[in-house]
């Protein structure tokens, strides 16, 4: 049966281990050329170049052949052809499906109608499994292991899939505590923390940050957009609240690392960029590590 | 119950031979009832009265088919119209079993995920949802992966 990657919770505590083992080993040699002679399809529906980028150079340096759509404006869809119709189509010509698109479900679906395997970098505000393996990989990478670690997750927390995801996957693990940093308009959602409750799994939630910060061993950062408060005011209120500065860090753990799926715009000052625990850069660069990883496991390629 | 009370009962259900009644469904729901059971393609004789007094309901449906038993996966599909429905399976004039609807672990087709940004929204697809509660019902689209709930549930 063939195998794809739709939500994180798809896969389990085994698989995500096994990936990390393999983004471990593309780390040390990127260069594989496992998909020689194989074409991925890279359908990026709606713009995200800096996504779209990091899974092009994953395949070519696997060796693999891309066809695709970086234009959303350019495919059959702006021309009104149904997606089922255009994953039928690609699904003939290619060994692998990479889509984002930006309607929620639509990877499922495309899975569905595909008999090649599908894997979604992101549909809609519903799930982007491929960035929390790289999370993932970041974490362990930096912290050693996936055990009993204590994650600040901060900003929009009600709408960030990131941290939603994050926070589902780091559950299978040996006594995580979250730590959620968030205005009162952007919590963590209710289902997440009653799922938290049931598996036993300490959670705290503050307005701001304080001293508590020093207590983490990964702070997980996220923008929060404007467009997301029904109220403006509410916004200006809480606009400069969620910005981490350096000074704040000043008493953190020294295994401390800060991680931001990008863009950021600025809920990390500048400064934290020359602080040894900003890593949100080289997190951007593990994520192609992880994405031949992803590949390599999906295609039975190792 | 005197016997002559008793026997008008019986008439009322069992005006067929052999068959199932359906009875308590909300009025408003009678047509797609016969829908979700595939009623309007069987060749078996079918009568049914809506708009009938329930106190229960303020104004109900019955449906009767003859010669049809339904399995409990088939007419459990109409729970989420007609969570209060009640059959009564009858074998030569003779109410032999009485049946509730419960509601099933799954649902495919028959409700609208209420999420508007939901691929089944967009493009012709047979919605599927796992029932994850039962008061108020929340069921999750296999799609988008969120919720519909109670009032939100709406028929497709
Ligand atoms: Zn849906």
């Amino acid at each position: 049966m063939k195998r794809d990657l739709i939500s994180i919770t798809d896969y389990s505590k085994a698989e995500y281990l096994e990936i990390m083992r393999l983004a471990a080993e593309f780390e040390a040699l990127p260069n594989q050329d496992l998909l020689k002679g194989k074409v991925v399809a890279s359908l990026f529906f709606e713009p995200s170049t800096r996504t779209r980028l990091s899974f092009e150079t994953a395949i070519s340096r696997l060796g693999g052949r891309i066809i695709g759509i970086a234009d959303p404006g350019s495919s059959s869809t702006s021309k009104g052809e149904s997606l089922h119709d255009t994953i039928k189509m690609v699904s003939n010509y290619a060994d692998l499906i990479v889509m984002r698109h930006p309607l929620e479900g639509a990877a499922r679906y495309a899975a569905e109608v595909s008999p090649v395997p599908v894997i979604n970098a992101g549909d809609g505000a519903n799930q982007h499994p491929t960035q929390t393996l790289l999370d993932m990989y970041s974490i362990l990478k930096t912290q050693g292991s996936l055990d009993n670690l204590n994650i600040f997750m901060v900003g929009d927390l009600k709408y960030g899939r990131t941290v939603h995801s994050l926070l589902m996957a780091m559950s299978e693990f040996e006594n995580p505590i979250f730590n959620f940093i968030a205005p009162q308009a952007l919590q963590m959602p209710a289902e997440y923390k009653m799922y938290l409750r049931e598996k036993g799994i300490r959670y705290f939630e503050h307005r701001e940050f304080t001293d508590i910060l020093n207590e983490a061993d990964i702070i997980y950062m996220t923008r929060v957009q404007k467009e997301r408060f029904s109220d403006p005011i509410e916004y200006e209120k809480v606009k400069n609240v969620y910005i981490l500065r350096n000074s704040m860090l000043a008493k953190t753990k020294p295994n401390l690392r800060i991680l931001h799926p990008l863009p950021r715009v600025n809920e990390i000052h500048s400064d934290v960029d020359k602080n040894e625990k900003a890593y949100y850069f080289t997190q951007a660069l593990n994520g192609v590590f992880t994405r031949e990883a992803i590949i390599a496991h999906i295609m039975n390629l190792k | 119950m005197d016997n002559s009370r008793k026997n008008k009962l019986k008439l009322k259900v069992s005006a067929i031979k052999d068959g199932t009644v359906i009875d308590h469904i909300p009025a408003q729901y009678l047509f797609k009832v016969i829908s979700i059971l595939g009623l309007d393609n069987i060749e078996n004789q079918i009568t049914f009265g809506t708009n009938l007094e329930s106190e229960k309901l303020g104004s109900k449906a019955i449906i009767k088919v003859s010669d049809k038993f339904f399995e409990n996966d088939e007419i459990n599909k109409i729970a989420l119209v007609a969570p209060h429905a009640k059959l009564n399976i009858i074998r030569d004039y003779d109410v032999v079993e009485k049946k509730v609807v419960e509601i099933p672990k799954e649902i495919r087709g028959i409700v609208k995920c209420f999420n508007p940004k939901c691929i089944t929204n967009n493009e012709h697809i047979i919605t599927s949802f796992q029932v994850v509660d039962t008061s108020p019902i929340a069921l999750k689209c296999k799609y988008c992966e969120k919720h519909t709930v109670g009032d939100q549930i709406k028929m497709q």
